[in-house]
């Protein structure tokens, strides 16, 4: 009885946990980059060519599951970074890996500053580090510390438009605004302010903004459900999105403790006209218009991908034609295959804003995808013809591998009273 | 029983006191079969005793003379895992923070709704300017909130609160206010406490720039060094401190263990937000006194002959770090 009690929620932790299929389209659209597990799949789109991925730093390669990639803002750079540790910089034309920095704590988030100067990391211990990208070989190996949440993890990094802030988001429902300073090596001390409102673990920041407001505003996606937007300076709550409920999944079944679908993840397009926004249980994207003078977020349309198509990832390029989304998981349990990648895109996004009523966004089909099948082959791997069911278990797989990461453990006070008596002291080493 | 068979076996009694012994061992002996068949209801009978005696402790907690809660029920071990997830419930940003349940005397419940009705039939109201009051000092690690009991009166009119992550502690700290507030009538309003992880969420209680004073009495010194990060000050929470404090605000530090105290006045001398304050202003400043006086572990360390080490600091502006880095 009372290990049954302790052991449930942790017995899933063997063998590697189960890590989503990540996505990150160059800002013009150049290349692409799709993540599973320790694998790093890139297109090259201008050359309509598969890119073989060189390292001559002398680094490592990733040998555990990569859990954060992004661009860089002008496309140059591409960060790489994960459980082993690693933290990985290329450069993207020619695609060649810079630097390796080896972290000290497993990598939860990484970003690049906007001038490109800097890559900042965030690791499960609520610790943000960053390192340079250009001087010497020895300082670009290195990172120094830059700021702590207390010992929580860090699901999202996030550089502000302007530059003047770096934006980071903790499982704590925090939402920390720093400002960057000069010279980072000395660490950020300056809390600009809290953004606090989430009532769950906050998953997702992205930044958008228009001509008008280029210091642009803040939208973070949270556990609970919702999807607000916040003005950084001040860090106070401008609009709140239930997207869980506008969506439709609000009736939260009452099989387990009423759980929220999360926000998985946010990404906006350069002009700021539209949001799309992953959601858990949903086959497909909420598209949502953010009205940055009236300081409004509203859902747009629903987008249904048809089929079981749960969306892990997102991202648009600057030029926001379209929307590259991607669902997969790696070190999947119960599967043949272990992990399995399937990517979709979305088009006609472009009229989105103005007016809303005669605009349809269209999946595209597979062939008619730029690159083609080429591309899905290369990015989707080999893999990649799993059946309607396979789907629905690497949503339901990363479901459960988020909460059990990301969630508070509510424990009742017999359960606690019998993790006491379980002290770590008296476990037995194995 | 055993004296009785020590007395038999030294045997230098008459055997008619022999005889009287033997009996009462007999006597013992039966008891003791007795016993045997009765051992269920013997135990019953203890736990009735003692959940007679839990029942009368309940009663005197509070000490009969002066109404204040006796601190002997209310021990807990000295640690508590700063690390873990909470289970008591955090306010989401400070502006949920109910002030009304910590300090009824300036945060009526009845009359914060309509604010410009100023009549109030209560004597004891305060006229509804004073209910902008905002918390300005804080005791992270309150213990048993000696130093929150002293300064209520040096400082009648700032509110305080007392942070402590223990629950019997804290529980400690609101009977004994609450029994000071009764005692005397008017005074200690302006002191509250409560149970929370303030490592974890000070943001959540406390906007930017809100407080005045921040007290670390005698935090844990986690000596091993991997735990040096549950120290209550350290490098990267010194960040939120510094955010919560207002510009000219001072944070005090006080420890009897060397080892943390060059710990504290390092993370405060290193952190270009902070600038150690001057000898004149640590001489006058009659906070500084209590610090080793009034608390509970400050008078246990006098007892002692112990030595204190006292780190006083003061929040400074942005900009002027940034000048005094430009001339280094």
């Amino acid at each position: 009885m009372e290990e049954t009690l302790i052991e449930e929620g942790e017995s899933n932790r063997e063998g590697g946990e189960v890590s989503p299929a990540l996505i990150a389209v160059h800002p013009l659209e150049k290349s692409l980059a799709v993540s599973i597990g320790s694998e790093l799949r890139v297109f090259d789109l201008i050359e309509d060519c598969s890119i073989s991925l060189v390292d001559d730093s002398g680094g490592p390669l990733h040998s555990d599951s990569i859990r954060a990639i992004c661009f860089g803002a002008n496309g140059k750079l591409f960060a790489s970074a994960g459980d082993d540790k690693l933290v990985k910089v290329w450069t993207t034309n020619p695609w060649r890996c810079i630097s390796t920095v080896i972290a000290e704590k497993r990598v939860s988030a990484v970003a690049i500053s906007h001038d490109g100067l800097f890559v900042s990391f965030a690791d499960k211990f609520g610790v943000v580090w960053v390192t340079g990208t250009d001087g010497d070989h020895e300082a670009k190996e290195k990172a120094s510390p830059l700021f702590g949440h207390y010992c929580s993890i860090i699901t999202s990094l996030e550089f502000s438009p302007d530059g003047r802030f770096i934006v980071s988001a903790d499982r704590d429902f925090k939402i920390r605004v720093t400002v960057f300073p000069k010279n980072p090596f000395s660490g950020a001390h300056e809390i600009q302010s809290f953004c606090l409102g989430h009532t769950e673990f906050v998953s997702c920041l992205s930044f958008v903004c228009t001509q008008e407001h280029p210091q642009g505003f803040l939208l973070s996606g949270s556990g609970d459900s919702t999807v607000r937007l916040w003005d950084v300076r001040s860090g106070s709550l401008l609009d709140t999105c239930e997207v869980g409920s506008e969506a439709g999944l609000s009736e939260c079944d009452g099989k387990e403790e009423n759980v929220c679908p999360a926000i998985t993840d946010i990404c906006t397009s350069a002009d700021g006209s539209i949001v799309a926004v992953g959601i858990q249980s949903l086959h497909g994207v909420v598209l949502l218009s953010c009205d940055l003078s009236a300081r409004t977020l509203s859902v747009i349309k629903l987008v249904s991908m048809g089929g079981t198509f749960v969306p892990t990832s997102l991202d648009m390029s600057s030029s926001a034609e379209r929307l590259w989304m991607v669902t997969g998981a790696s070190n999947l349990p119960a599967l043949d295959c272990p992990s399995f990648t399937r990517l979709r895109v979305i088009s006609g996004l472009k009229k989105c804003g103005s007016d809303s009523s005669d605009y349809e966004p269209a999946v595209v089909e597979d062939n008619e995808i730029p690159g083609g099948m080429k591309l899905i082959e290369k990015l989707q791997g080999s893999g990649s013809n799993a059946k309607e069911e396979d789907l629905l278990a690497v949503a339901e797989a990363v479901k459960a591998a988020m909460r059990n990461q990301l969630i508070k453990r509510q424990y009742s006070v017999e359960k606690r009273e019998l993790r006491k008596k379980r002290r770590n002291d008296r476990k037995i080493k194995i | 029983m055993s004296l009785v068979y020590n007395r038999v076996d030294h045997g230098r009694e008459n055997i008619q006191t022999l005889i009287f012994y033997l009996n009462n061992a007999l006597f013992f002996v039966c008891n003791f079969i007795l016993q045997d068949f009765t051992t269920l209801h013997y135990d019953l009978l203890i736990s009735k005793l003692l959940t007679m005696s839990e029942n009368k402790k309940v009663k005197t907690k509070a000490n009969n003379s002066n109404g204040l809660p006796r601190k002997r029920f209310y021990r807990a071990r000295a640690h508590s895992n700063p690390l873990s997830d909470s289970h008591f419930p955090v306010p989401i940003a400070p502006s949920q923070v109910d002030y009304s349940i910590h300090y009824p005397y300036y945060y009526h419940p009845d009359t914060t709704i309509d604010d410009n009705e100023v009549t109030s039939n209560d004597s004891t109201l305060i006229p509804c300017k004073t209910r902008s009051k905002k918390i300005q000092f804080a005791d992270i690690g309150c213990g048993f909130g000696g130093l929150l009991i002293s300064l209520s009166t040096l400082f009648p009119e700032t509110l305080m609160i007392g942070m402590e992550i223990r629950d019997k502690v804290t529980e400690y700290v609101k009977e004994r206010i609450l029994a000071l507030r009764e005692a005397n009538p008017g005074q200690y309003q302006n002191a509250s406490v409560v149970r929370t992880n303030s490592m974890k969420y000070i943001p959540n209680y406390f906007e930017k720039g809100q407080l005045s004073k921040m007290f670390f009495l005698f935090p844990d010194p986690h000596f091993k060094e991997k735990n040096h990060r549950r120290r209550v000050i350290s490098p990267h929470l010194l960040d939120e401190y510094a955010y919560t404090l207002e510009v000219g605000g001072i944070i005090y530090t006080i420890t009897d263990v060397e080892e943390l105290g060059e710990w504290m006045k390092d993370c405060l001398e290193d952190h270009p937000l902070f600038e150690a304050i001057s000898e004149e202003e640590f001489a006058t400043d009659p906070v500084v006194k209590l610090l080793s006086s009034a608390t509970e572990e400050g008078q246990k360390v006098a007892r002692n002959g112990g030595q204190t080490f006292t780190a006083v600091y003061r929040r400074i502006s942005p900009i002027e770090t940034e000048l005094g880095i430009h001339e280094v």
